[in-house]
């Protein structure tokens, strides 16, 4: 199994050999090679370590989820997987090679949207054609067949009607969608978003998981870190605890438990289970502090 | 012809102000261009520092007799990069390393200035512009310098626009922020250079930063900022020398204040309108 390569931290919540697998209405295979894997990797910046000793297999197709708190190294995790932070210590192989600089090949990053000036002059088409960067040659205009493809994944995301409007005014879930629609165009295998439900309403957090299951059921692997534990027990069908080591990986109904989530939050989570339905709730402190 | 007429084409008897309305249109337009992706990326301060640093170029090339154009570009060319040097270690940041590079460097033309107060008249026209020193040849020189930097920013188009509007995931499609950075602000040094004989170092930041902000007042569109900026500075520039000859002032003083007056008229306009 290849959990028992794991850190002794790591929860064993696997009840089943590793095959076929089959969660939240998505299967993926974990045979032949995944994606990319992660084996004892460390890294962060200057002197500090983000994450450390991290084993994680990303398998073609997969859908996942990294939760874990603030500082925990989520997007460290995320920057070392697109090679932006070298690894200090462990290995990172990519289709069962050894990554190295741009080597992961076609890749796409949605950032959190607070990174990004919402205020800056552009309209969703433009946006969008961004992706095509990495095929672009200096001198050469778009081409009209991209531009059909960019409206084509514009059309899959409800963005077509809006293709010439300011980014800045489309809703929080819209807004989403077209960097979602940027990464597309690049033709990924894997995306990766870092807390693409942050700062969004409820209705928006609901386009954006529809938006995700979509893609994600045209075989395009997902990755993605978020906050929101009970949209995540929700929505998806794996997830990995993160907390600088990986706590423990698997079905949010295995492993979102008071013990994992009080491991990696480093306090006391209540979590109630009806069913198949998860919900993490918070202790009100008493006025006495109680 | 009709006596308006005659008046309005009147300082084009003169060669001094052919050329110096020339090179006024080429620089207007050059530092606008330039000067949406300064605004963009909000680094208006870094057009501002190099013009201040330029200063002690053209002091030190002024007195050991080198051109101007090589000296105060290679100055300012020398500078850029350690201001990109130093705001990339990440312990300061990019408006820290400016302020320490650009006053050191400004302070050194000053320094030399007091020392050979003989140049007194030509520093004076490097801080402040000199509209009757534009020969034919530096007028080949701004042209040629600002053709040049067109067609890099032309090139360079799409790695410029993702690295402004999203710096974290440019590098995922294989774009060098850094380098992108760093080929953009010699552009802009280079685009400083040859706008000083017009403007001068203390005014020259006002042509990179004025037409796009009044530009970003008129359109929200990105492509259309690119072209109407251009044309915005170009105009400004062009008015700001026919105020200059008929009223007799500063060429570069009225050039200024004409993007001034325009940023004014354009800003007050949305404002009464409501729109900020």
């Amino acid at each position: 199994m290849p959990h028992e390569t794991h850190t002794d931290r790591v929860h064993h919540v696997y009840g089943r050999l590793h095959g076929h697998r089959h969660a939240g209405g998505r299967e993926w295979s974990e045979q032949g090679r995944p994606i990319v894997e992660l084996t004892g990797v460390s890294s962060g910046y200057r002197q500090t370590l983000g994450i450390a000793g991290v084993n994680l297999k990303l398998w073609p197709a997969q859908f996942l989820a990294v939760v874990g708190p603030n500082g925990g190294g989520k997007t460290t995790l995320l920057r070392t997987i697109l090679g932006h932070i070298q690894p200090r210590e462990g290995r990172i192989t990519v289709h069962g090679s050894p990554a190295g600089g741009s080597s992961l090949g076609p890749v796409g990053y949605v950032p959190q949207l607070e990174q990004i000036d919402l205020n800056f002059p552009i309209t969703v088409e433009e946006v969008v054609l961004l992706g095509l960067s990495r095929h672009h040659q200096w001198f050469r205009r778009t081409a009209p067949e991209d531009r059909d493809r960019a409206h084509e994944i514009m059309d899959r995301l409800n963005l077509l009607e809006l293709g010439d409007r300011q980014i800045r005014e489309l809703s929080g879930g819209q807004q989403q969608a077209a960097f979602i629609a940027r990464a597309l165009l690049g033709e990924p295998e894997l995306i990766l978003l870092d807390e693409p439900t942050s700062g969004l309403d409820i209705r928006s957090r609901d386009e954006v998981v529809h938006f995700l299951h979509e893609i994600n059921h045209s075989g395009v692997a997902i990755l993605i870190t978020s906050h929101d534990l009970n949209w995540v027990a929700a929505h998806l069908p794996w997830v990995v605890c993160l907390n600088r080591h990986v706590i423990a990986e698997g079905e949010p109904q295995e492993i979102f438990t008071t013990e994992v989530l009080g491991e990696t939050y480093k306090g006391e989570m209540v979590v109630f289970q009806h069913g198949d339905m998860i919900m993490v709730g918070e202790r009100p402190h008493s006025p006495n502090g109680g | 012809m009709m006596p308006a007429v005659t008046g309005f084409l009147e300082p084009f008897n003169y060669e001094f102000f052919r050329n110096g309305m020339i090179a006024a249109v080429i620089v207007g337009a050059i530092c606008g261009y330039v000067g949406v992706y300064v605004v963009l990326r909000r680094m208006s301060y870094i057009g501002h520092g190099l013009a201040h640093a330029l200063f002690g170029g053209a002091v030190l090339s002024s007195i050991i007799g080198l051109n101007f154009f090589i000296g105060a570009g290679v100055w300012a060319l020398v500078n850029a990069v350690l201001i990109h040097l130093i705001s990339h270690r990440r312990l300061v940041g990019a408006d820290a390393a400016i302020g320490v590079v650009t006053t050191t460097s400004f302070a050194l033309g000053v320094a030399v200035v007091s020392t050979y107060r003989k140049f007194t008249l030509d520093f004076e026209a490097a801080l402040f512009g000199n509209l009757l020193g534009i020969t034919p040849t530096d007028l080949w020189v701004i042209a040629g310098t600002a053709a040049a930097v067109a067609v890099a920013m032309i090139v360079i188009r799409r790695e410029l626009l993702f690295s402004t509007f999203d710096p974290e995931v440019a590098p995922v499609y294989g774009i060098s922020t850094s380098r992108t950075e760093l080929v953009f602000v010699l552009l802009l040094a280079v685009t400083i250079v040859a706008s000083t004989r017009i403007l001068g170092v203390t005014l020259v930041s006002a042509a990179v930063v004025i037409p796009p902000v009044i530009g970003r007042y008129l359109t929200q569109r990105f492509q259309t900022l690119l072209i109407i900026t251009p044309i915005i500075g170009a105009l400004c520039a062009a008015a700001g020398m026919y105020a200059s000859y008929f009223l007799d002032l500063s060429s570069g003083a009225m050039i200024v204040l004409t993007f001034a007056l325009v940023f004014f008229a354009v800003g007050g306009r949305r404002w009464l309108r409501g729109s900020r």
